[in-house]
């Protein structure tokens, strides 16, 4: 009998240790799962314009010269310094020594160069080119230099080559970067189950790896409401930033276990009208429009009280922020009358609306508000693919609901009438080239309240609202952003407490 | 059973058909409130003497909406039988009448219409054309048209061998003359039974419709977008959920069993049983 005693015993030990060893890790919690509402079409940032790709490989696998803090302010990141000339036209970038890709090869000023050469080349299928357009030359000085001269100024330039579009990648492995990207960040790419989930896992030679407490991160993707909530509450999520449901907040409010934080984002919802169709050429039924609607409402009504109204294209958290809300103060006989003197009371207008909750249902209230002001509003809720290929490249519309989620995004109404506002004011339009120009922060917010001033006395659109980031977080996370200052959504800080 | 009592299903499904007709029908000329009437600042009010069932998240009239989807819904249905029964009919009539080449090509094209679900079809149909009620009209009487094919020439073929058929046959009439004056009237019986049933089936596939984006558009109502809109309020207001959902059973239901009870008193071979 002892004799079996005896490894019965050792056993339970063993057992015991183990369990030690379990709760240990347990304190330590080391994964992340989290919910995304988009699933990216590929992993490329560098030609493709999905968010979410952004989102999820941008500063997290992919790195660029430099990056953006949740404030909104440049930092060094492959560049670990830089200097500009008196003229503002050759930035010189150091570069970090010792810097590996994830497949072992090493970064230096010649990926550099064979990224911006790439992204700035004739067939470059690059989302947002328009980074690039000032760069007149890309010259590798020594292996950690680099240096980069500009046709013109660029105030926005540190600030843009921070996006995922001007990602540093390697000639080595930029073939497979749409389905196995290779950076230099703090997480590998490891998996993706289309549909389902993506996993990122640290990167062991990553330069601050230490610091990074994450092991691995698993997004989920989760397009219904309804589904992301229940995973919620099952446990299966440990954050969802994105949250697209405001009604659906209150419940996790209070359950202690998660943390309901409303951050901001850099979206401002429009009402956007089509400046080029008649009668949206038209100034007085464009104020008719502003006069006729009530952002208290609409945000009541469509995002539960969870969004701060705007008069006008910028976002309130920002610097040069001008309180415009006022400027068509909601009065519906006062549209109804301006309708009627412009001829088109009675006549029939359609939104068409993309899929996003938000648009969807300001599109419902928004079309009573119109009837009431004596116009045959319709609403015609359509798919993304819709919305793309006639809204927004065919501008076959009357009106449509949208955020514009890219920071400092008002050059959109300096995009000419081939955009789909319809809309190309020179006098805009030279603002615009100021504004992009001056790299003096002061003058730049002057000339900024000067564009927001012009957009919302001619009521190019009607603006509505900043789009919240809604995010629901385990009460144990920490270290996370909460405000969406850029497309980019980067983990390398968010850590477990407990 | 007693011989010409009526049938517990015929009578529960009558009375429930008369109900959702009869609100349909008022819901032309008046509900409570103008169903798309916005008071935001009156959201998710509880069953009040001024709203009897409350007011949803925009604050509208809960009653005024579901008898306002009621009317689109049976407006939805009757075309779409409506029309894919005439159509199906005709079909199965001239099928049974000509034989030959042309039943085979009428019948084969019918079997292509029942290889597709149902659903995916009026889906398939409401992306190509764009979602609205009218297109859901087209989709749904599309596939009735099939069903109604079927039954009508299966119906008819027993019909042709009948004595009164050969002497209308020997009195020189022709095959349409036949069909319509003999063939027709003594079809009618299991016709009106499938198109009772497919009653059903339809305000089930435009709730479906709707729920999914495709269907009735806002401010528009309809049973289905009511419960897609209520799914995620399921925590502020449950109740929103399941006002149409039980408008959307009442109704199926219904007519579910008001074609059951048709069946059961029209079929001969039953209505034998029951004497038995």
């Amino acid at each position: 009998m002892r004799l079996i005693d005896k490894p019965l015993a050792l056993t339970a030990s063993i057992m015991i240790a183990a369990t030690g060893l379990m709760a240990t890790t347990a304190l330590a919690k080391s994964t992340l799962v989290y919910g995304m509402q988009q699933e990216p079409t590929t992993l490329d940032p560098t030609s493709d314009a999905t968010a979410s790709i952004d989102a999820i490989v941008s500063h997290n696998i992919l790195e660029s010269l430099t990056t953006v803090n949740e404030s909104g302010e440049v930092r060094p990141d492959l560049a670990e310094s830089w200097t500009i000339s008196d003229d503002g036209l050759t930035y010189r970038f150091n570069l970090l020594h010792g810097v590996k890709y994830h497949d072992g090869t090493d970064f230096d000023a010649n990926d550099v160069k064979f990224a911006f050469d790439r992204a700035m080349a004739k067939d470059s299928v690059n989302p947002t080119k328009g980074i690039f357009k000032p760069v007149e030359s890309v010259t590798v000085i020594d292996p950690y230099t680099v240096e980069i001269v500009l046709k013109n100024k660029d105030a926005f330039f540190l600030f843009n080559v921070a996006q995922g579009d001007a990602s540093i990648v390697a000639p080595e492995s930029v073939e497979n970067n749409k389905t196995n990207p290779i950076g230099t960040g703090p997480f590998r790419f490891d998996s993706w189950t289309r549909g389902d989930r993506l996993k990122l896992t640290k990167s062991p030679d990553f330069r601050d790896a230490d610091k990074v407490a994450l092991e691995s991160v698993e997004y989920r993707f989760i397009a219904e409401p309804a589904a992301a909530s229940a995973a919620l509450m099952a446990g299966e999520l440990d954050a969802f930033p994105g949250f697209p449901a405001p009604e659906m907040l209150p419940q996790f409010e209070a359950d202690p276990r998660f943390k309901v934080i409303v951050g901001s984002t850099e979206g401002e919802v429009i009402l956007a009208m089509n400046n080029a169709k008649p009668p949206f050429d038209n100034l007085k039924v464009r104020q008719a429009v502003s006069y006729a609607i009530n952002r208290a409402e609409i945000i009541d009504g469509a995002m539960y009280g969870r969004a701060t109204p705007i008069g006008s294209f910028y976002p309130p958290h920002g610097t040069a922020y001008i309180d415009l809300l006022d400027y068509y103060k909601h009065d519906t006989a006062k549209a109804k009358a301006m309708f009627e003197e412009a001829g088109v009371a009675g006549s029939t207008m359609t939104i068409r609306v993309p899929p996003f909750p938000y648009a969807m249902r300001s599109a419902e209230i928004i079309q009573a508000e119109l009837v009431a002001a004596g116009i045959d509003a319709k609403v015609e809720n359509v798919e993304w693919g819709f919305w793309l290929g006639e809204v927004y490249k065919k501008q076959a519309y009357d009106m449509t609901i949208i955020a514009h989620t890219s920071p400092n995004d008002m050059g959109n109404f300096a995009r000419g009438k081939s955009y789909f506002y319809g809309f190309e004011d020179p006098a805009f339009t030279d603002l615009w080239e100021k504004i992009s120009t001056e790299t003096d922060m002061a003058k730049r917010d002057e000339l900024l309240k000067q564009g927001q001033q012009y957009l919302t006395e001619n009521a190019i659109h009607a603006f509505l609202f900043q789009l919240p980031q809604l995010g629901v977080y385990d009460t144990r996370l920490q270290g996370y952003w909460t405000s969406s200052p850029v497309l980019f959504q980067p983990l390398a800080g968010v850590f477990w407490t407990e | 059973m007693r011989r010409g009592a009526i049938p517990a299903n015929l009578m529960v499904g009558g009375i429930l058909v008369a109900m959702v007709i009869g609100v349909a029908f008022i819901s032309t000329f008046w509900t409570p409130y103008p169903y798309a009437e916005l008071d935001i600042a009156n959201k998710f009010h509880g069953p009040s003497s001024a709203h009897l069932l409350g007011t949803d998240q925009l604050g509208r009239d809960v009653v005024s909406q579901l008898m306002a989807a009621a009317g689109n819904s049976m407006t939805v249905a009757v075309l779409a039988v409506l029309i894919g029964c005439s159509i199906g009919t005709a079909l199965g009539l001239l099928a049974s009448a000509k034989g030959g080449w042309v039943e085979e090509a009428i019948m084969r094209l019918c079997d292509l219409g029942f290889a597709f679900p149902a659903l995916l079809f009026a889906i398939m149909l409401a992306a190509a054309l764009g979602p609205s009620l009218p297109n859901v009209v087209i989709a749904i009487a599309f596939i009735n048209i099939p069903i109604f094919a079927r039954v009508a020439r299966a119906s008819a073929n027993q019909v042709w061998t009948r004595e009164y058929v050969y002497a209308a046959r020997a009195s020189g009439l022709g095959n349409l003359a036949i069909s319509r004056d003999h063939i027709l009237p003594n079809i009618a019986a299991p016709i009106i039974v499938q198109a009772t049933i497919e009653f059903a089936v339809a305000i089930l596939t435009e709730a479906a419709l709707s729920y999914l984006g495709l269907g009735a558009q806002p401010p528009s109502p309809s049973w289905g977008r009511m419960l897609s809109e209520a799914q995620t309020l399921m925590y502020l207001a449950p109740q929103l959920a399941i006002y149409p959902g039980l408008c959307i059973v009442t109704a199926v239901l219904g007519f579910g069993l008001l074609g059951d009870g048709l069946r059961d008193i029209t079929d001969p071979r039953l209505s034998r049983q029951r004497r038995g």
